[in-house]
């Protein structure tokens, strides 16, 4: 069996499964955000916050809930960190410096799990579990809080309620994430993957020397990583160690896992606007995207013609030999289009033109599938563009869910669409232009520039993962990546929620023949182009010389 | 019998279609001269007061200075002056288009302006006639005007009734009527007095008349942004915004790369990537979707009402007069029992020879057609004595040869009969319920002669649904619009003509109020409604639905109430409206999707003639072979700069819009501006490339 039927077998495989799963998944979920009932443990949960689940928000108080639950999550992983030097089970390990304990904690409350540390070296049992694990799930849960409230806000009509914030980010984690998580963690316990409290363990090397492996409860952290699309390691290779990846199966395991939700909430989507038809549209659109990207990658990385390709077969630097190529550039596209980062393979290995796919990726926004939740909401917006352009050409004013696009919708989804592009240009710039920043490249010329490019790409999408090469823990990587993904999450979910709350209050305007018909593959076309065009022209002068110069050289 | 005579012909019964109607002022093709004579205008617009309204073009206006004021740092730099000079061409060429759009416009104005010439009032107070100059007049004020006066104001007749020549506003020669009372007292200011003499009160404040608005209207002074323009233009702008981002920051990373960029070349890359050329048109189409519309006689007082043309989905049309003719005609003689049908027409045709009335003369037709009855001069009847219609009798008749014929509503006609002694046959009532319930109007014959008086037959009026309403109504339900039929008649009636003419729903019976509740219901739905009316019991419907179309002939509270006025006074119009709005918006998407697309190819063009040096790589992506890195730039530039001309015409007309399915529409109009728009400049930027490369010591 060659690489490339490998590689087929897997993605069929890998696409069968996700076929299978999103219906109930995704009709788990519509019934999840739209049940009245609370579990008791979630009872105890409010009672412990203070907080009533049974109130409506108003798109004002959803936001406020958001930031204010994620700013406390970001203080406590900062505080956590700086006090892992004198705190119980922390192997040793001393308190994480001001930038980088800042990086980290925004790192991981945004959902980005970009990591500037050494997990294995940096951050004991404490931090990982008390602090990073938790993230892992509670993030992920508030992007998929506030994707609900956005399709709540298309759902509902003549009011501005968007559904209560608290009850859906603990539902989230309670009912959706904890309970997957856990099967996901025996099964890669199953495989292989570790799950322990041990300490540190001296080994000695196969030619030779000797190494330090410290165990952890890695397998469920993994599982969190890849369900909630975090992507921040166990250990700093990431899913390429064997620890967190042991096998081909554990590692087709992890794509699915890091693409389950977000290919289902489209169904989710569908169920809670009733029309389970608008879903497909939009999984379809994703899915396009996907599968093509795919196409692309294993294009560049089988075919390339390079001598020391052509005697290893194919691009093989930064891969696994356990994987492949066919595998690992599913991976490679799957995490990059996904917001999660997670790696088995090293992108800055791959082809130029190979690094610029996992780039463009996430310059799309990180919408095909996505993230958890962003992935939906993030879609939606662009959706709201083409449709805007394109109900023009039917003679109407465009309407998206029966919801008519006006100006105030144009504005915040115009805002939302600004907000990534400028964060990644201008930071990347200002790296590029100061002096120092630069000292950061391992490599020289288009990779050099590729390295600080994708750094920012990573960081403004909310992705994680790293263009290997560039040294990040300096004062500036630090904090402008901090920044950048403090904003790159926080900034576009206040156009989301304003957003919604415009839409919900809004009246319905009935489907006729006149109607453009967004579930239609016609439509779906126009999303793929739409969201290609509209990022392709915004970043193709930073990918013409970074990427492009690099792949067509 | 007889109903009120039409003060003036109905204008156009047969659907106009779509096809760009032979309009009153300029016509909807575009003249090169246009461009020309607006050239001045254009410069006038480069005031940056001016040009900051448009926030894409006064992005090009700031990067023309910027080049400019380069240029002058490095004078003997061709390239840069080149660039310069184009750049300023882009931004006049999208002054040009508006000054194009507002002109058409112009020209009416200045009809209007000759019209409004200052006229004297013959102001009345307490009786007296005085003369005081017409921008003297005050609401209430009341003013005599005499055949051969200018109406000084806007107002309504309070006594009396005149012939007024309205061409001055409307185009049409033919008078009309104005009279107190009802629903054609109405008078506009400007117009003229042909006959008679009439006593007016005045509505409206000099300097807020019908004309002083409409002259606003067609220059474009009381233009003001529509929603839709108004998103439009914020998609624009952050389109603008990203562009400007990934240009400005690419001087930090063409340094990196070892590559210089002057401010020439980026001013140059991000004028051609942000969005020019639906940037240049947009307001030209928004003033030319207006033009459309004057050009059909129709006068939007919002171009928010415009835009909601194009979506309403319920249409309200009036039966008479919009879907059948004004008037019902004769349609078949059907005989009582022991009397033939020749019998019935001969007495109908004899009883209808004085009747002028459109029912009338089709009877007297209907004779003719079926069954060959000569028509009879009213002179070849010695000692015929006509009886006239009254509301009293509610017959028509004639005496002659000693026979009385009558014909007439069936309860006066029985009566008649009875009243003579006669005996009335006993089918007569059951065939004059049947035509009833098939939607036609019975009229009853009967005679009185030697033999006694009795009833003769029936004549079975029909109401006429005009040619091509089927169509028309086919069309409109594959455009997602429903339509509804208003009519007085009884539901019998109203529902077989509804199902004649293809209706989707109808109203029977219908009051203002039923009118009002009707439009209520549609709107709580979320649909969009659109309806006619004249009369001042319309005037609250006319407000609540979102496309108010007001008759001319109506009165001065129905046309305050409605957002447009009809000056040809033809229901039929509303469909237009409808497509106008349509075509409107399909336009602007149009313009945009294309102007999107455009960018493609120009990215092709600039990023290998900028990189290609230090990154041979690049050159690859040249995939226009254009010849050298200055002319593939400043190719680029110019198609940008030429495209915006060669498009102004299309904003003009609109995109040809065709009643077809969403889906349909999308589909071709994607094909068209999408793909046509990123092929397009791709074959563009190579021919002048081509050109550019003649040039000697270039290229």
């Amino acid at each position: 069996m060659g690489p490339v039927f490998a590689g087929v077998l897997q993605l069929l495989a890998l696409i069968g499964a996700l076929a299978i799963i999103h219906v109930p998944l995704g009709n788990y979920m519509a019934k999840v955000y739209s049940s009245d009932k609370h579990w008791g443990v979630e009872k105890w949960i409010y009672k412990g916050i203070g907080a009533n689940p049974d109130t409506e928000m108003r798109w004002t108080a959803y936001l406020r809930g958001v930031l204010a639950f994620s700013a406390v999550g970001v203080l406590f992983l900062y505080l956590l960190q700086r006090l892992q030097g004198v705190l119980p089970g922390s192997l040793g390990f001393s308190s994480i410096d001001p930038d980088q304990a800042f990086n980290t904690a925004v790192s991981f409350v945004t959902n980005t799990n970009w990591q500037s540390y050494y997990g294995e070296q940096a951050m004991g049992h404490v931090v990982q579990t008390a602090g990073l694990a938790v993230q892992n799930f509670v993030s992920a849960a508030v992007g998929i809080a506030v994707a609900v409230a956005l399709v709540r806000g298309f759902a509902r009509s003549r009011s501005g309620e968007l559904g209560n914030f608290w009850a859906d980010m603990v539902r989230g984690v309670t009912r959706i994430l904890l309970p997957l998580a856990f099967v996901a963690a025996i099964v890669l316990v199953a495989c292989g993957a570790i799950q322990n409290f041990s300490g540190i363990h001296e080994v000695g090397q196969f030619m030779g020397g000797s190494q330090e492996w410290n165990g952890g409860a890695v397998a469920s952290q993994e599982a969190i990583k890849e369900l909630g699309t975090n992507g921040g390691g166990y250990f700093n290779a990431n899913s390429a160690h064997p620890f967190e990846n042991p096998t081909p199966f554990t590692n087709l395991f992890e794509i699915f896992l890091l693409l389950a939700i977000p290919f289902s909430l489209p169904r989710t989507f569908g169920v809670l606007v009733g029309s389970v038809k608008q879903g497909y549209a939009i999984l379809a659109t994703m899915a396009t995207i996907w599968v093509a990207f795919i196409g692309l990658m294993w294009w560049t990385e089988f075919a390339h013609r390079a001598p020391a390709f052509e005697i290893a077969g194919a691009s093989m630097e930064g891969k696994e030999v356990r994987f492949g190529i066919g595998a690992s550039s599913i991976f490679a596209v799957s995490t990059t289009l996904t917001s999660t980062g997670a790696v088995d393979s090293f992108h800055s290995s791959y082809t130029g033109l190979g690094g610029g796919i996992t780039l463009l990726g996430m310059m799309l926004g990180e919408i095909a599938p996505g993230g958890v939740g962003s992935g939906l909401y993030g879609i939606l917006i662009m959706a709201i563009i083409a449709v805007f352009i394109a109900g023009l050409m039917v003679g109407r004013t465009p309407e998206y869910l029966g919801k008519k696009i006006g100006t105030r919708e144009i504005k915040l989804a115009a805002c939302y669409i600004l907000v990534t592009p400028a964060l990644v240009l201008v930071l990347t710039a200002a790296a590029m232009a100061l002096p120092t920043p630069a000292n950061s490249m391992t490599n020289g010329g288009a990779h050099g520039f590729s390295e600080i490019l994708y750094a920012y790409t990573s960081a403004s999408n909310n992705n994680g993962s790293a263009f290997a090469g560039l040294n990040a823990d300096t004062q500036w990587f630090n904090s402008t990546l901090g920044i950048a993904m403090l904003l790159g999450r926080f900034v576009p979910m206040v156009f989301v929620l304003a957003l919604a709350g415009s839409l919900g209050e809004q009246k319905p305007v009935p489907v006729t023949a006149g109607t453009l018909r967004t579930e239609k593959p016609l439509f779906t076309g126009l999303l793929v182009g739409a969201i290609l065009i509209i990022t392709g022209l915004t970043y193709f002068p930073a990918l013409a010389l970074g990427p492009l110069a690099e792949g067509l050289a | 019998m007889s109903t009120a005579t039409p003060t003036r012909a109905p204008h156009s019964d047969v659907p106009t279609g779509h096809k760009s109607p032979e309009g009153r002022v300029g016509a909807g093709l575009f003249d090169p001269k246009q461009l020309v004579k607006s050239l001045p205008d254009a410069f006038r617009k480069l005031d940056p007061r001016v040009m900051v309204k448009s926030p894409v073009m006064f992005v090009v206006w700031i990067g023309s200075v910027l080049t400019t004021v380069f240029s002058f740092t490095d004078p003997g730099d061709w390239f840069g002056w080149t660039i310069s000079a184009w750049l300023w061409l882009t931004v006049i060429f999208a002054n040009l288009a508006e000054a194009v759009a507002e002109g058409r416009g112009k020209a009416q104005a200045d009809t209007l302006r000759r019209a409004k010439t200052d006229t004297v009032a013959r102001r009345l107070v307490e009786g007296r006639e005085e003369r005081v100059p017409g921008t003297e007049l005050r609401i209430g004020d009341l003013v005599v005007c005499e055949a051969g006066d200018i109406i000084p104001g806007d107002g309504d007749v309070v006594e009396g009734v005149a012939s007024v020549d309205e061409s001055a506003i409307t185009g049409e020669s033919a008078p009309v009527i104005r009279e107190s009372g009802g629903d054609r007292s109405a008078v506009t200011g400007g117009t003229k007095v042909l006959s008679d003499r009439i006593v007016i009160k005045i509505t409206t404040k000099p300097g807020e008349t019908f004309i002083d608005r409409m002259i606003g209207l067609v220059e474009g002074a009381a233009r003001q942004k529509t929603p839709n323009e108004i998103a439009l233009n914020i998609l624009l702008a952050s389109l603008t915004i990203v562009f400007l981002l990934a240009v400005a920051t690419l001087p930090p990373f063409a340094d990196y790369a070892g590559t210089h960029l002057t401010m020439v070349v980026l001013v140059a890359l991000l004028v051609c990537l942000i969005p020019t050329t639906i940037g240049a048109l947009l307001s030209a189409i928004g003033i030319a979707g207006m033009d459309r519309l004057v050009q059909r006689n129709v006068l939007a007082m919002s171009g928010r009402a415009v835009e909601a043309a194009g979506d309403v989905s319920t249409l309200l049309l009036d039966k008479t007069g919009t879907i059948t003719l004004g008037n019902r005609q004769a349609a078949e003689f059907v005989p009582v029992r022991g009397t033939t049908e020749a019998e019935v027409a001969d007495a109908a045709q004899l009883s209808s020879l004085a009747d002028e009335t459109p029912e009338g003369r089709s009877i007297v037709v209907l004779a003719k057609e079926k069954y060959g009855l000569r028509e009879r001069h009213q002179g070849e009847l010695a000692g015929a004595e006509w009886i006239e219609f009254t509301a009293q009798t509610r017959m028509s008749g004639v005496d002659v040869d000693g026979r009385k014929i009558r014909k007439g509503a069936a309860g006066s006609v029985i009566t008649w009969v009875e009243e003579r002694g006669g005996a009335v046959a006993e089918d007569a009532d059951t065939l004059a319920d049947t035509i009833s319930e098939a939607g036609g109007t019975p009229l009853l014959v009967a005679v009185e002669d030697s033999a006694g008086a009795r009833i003769l037959g029936v004549i079975h009026l029909k109401d006429v649904v005009k040619d091509g309403m089927r169509e028309r109504f086919e069309e409109l339900r594959r455009m997602g619009i429903k339509t509804v039929m208003i009519t007085g008649d009884n539901p019998l009636t109203a529902k077989a003509i509804a199902e004649e003419a293809g209706v989707d729903d109808f109203l029977a019976e219908a009051t203002p109020e039923d009118k009002m509740a009707l439009i209520k219901r549609e709107q709580a739905g979320g649909k969009l409604v659109a309806m006619t009316g004249d009369g001042t019991n319309d005037a609250p419907a006319l407000a609540q639905a979102d496309v108010g179309v007001a008759m001319n002939t109506g009165t001065s509270a129905a046309k305050e109430a409605g957002n447009m006025v009809d000056l040809d006074s033809n229901p039929t119009k509303l469909i237009e409206i409808v497509e106008i709005g349509k075509q409107l918006l399909i336009t602007r998407g149009a313009l945009t999707t294309f102007s999107i697309a455009n960018d493609v190819a120009k990215y092709f063009a600039i990023i290998p003639a900028l990189f290609a040096a230090v990154h041979p790589g690049l050159d690859k992506l040249n995939i226009m072979q254009l010849s050298s890195p200055d002319s593939a730039i400043l190719s680029a530039v110019i198609f940008n700069a030429l495209i915006i001309i060669a498009l102004v015409p299309l904003a003009l007309k609109g995109v040809q819009y065709r009643p077809v399915s969403a889906d349909r529409m999308l589909r071709r109009n994607l094909a068209i501006y999408g793909l046509g728009g990123l092929i397009a400049p791709f074959v563009g930027i190579k021919i002048i490339d081509l050109l550019i490369s003649l040039i000697p010591g270039i290229g």
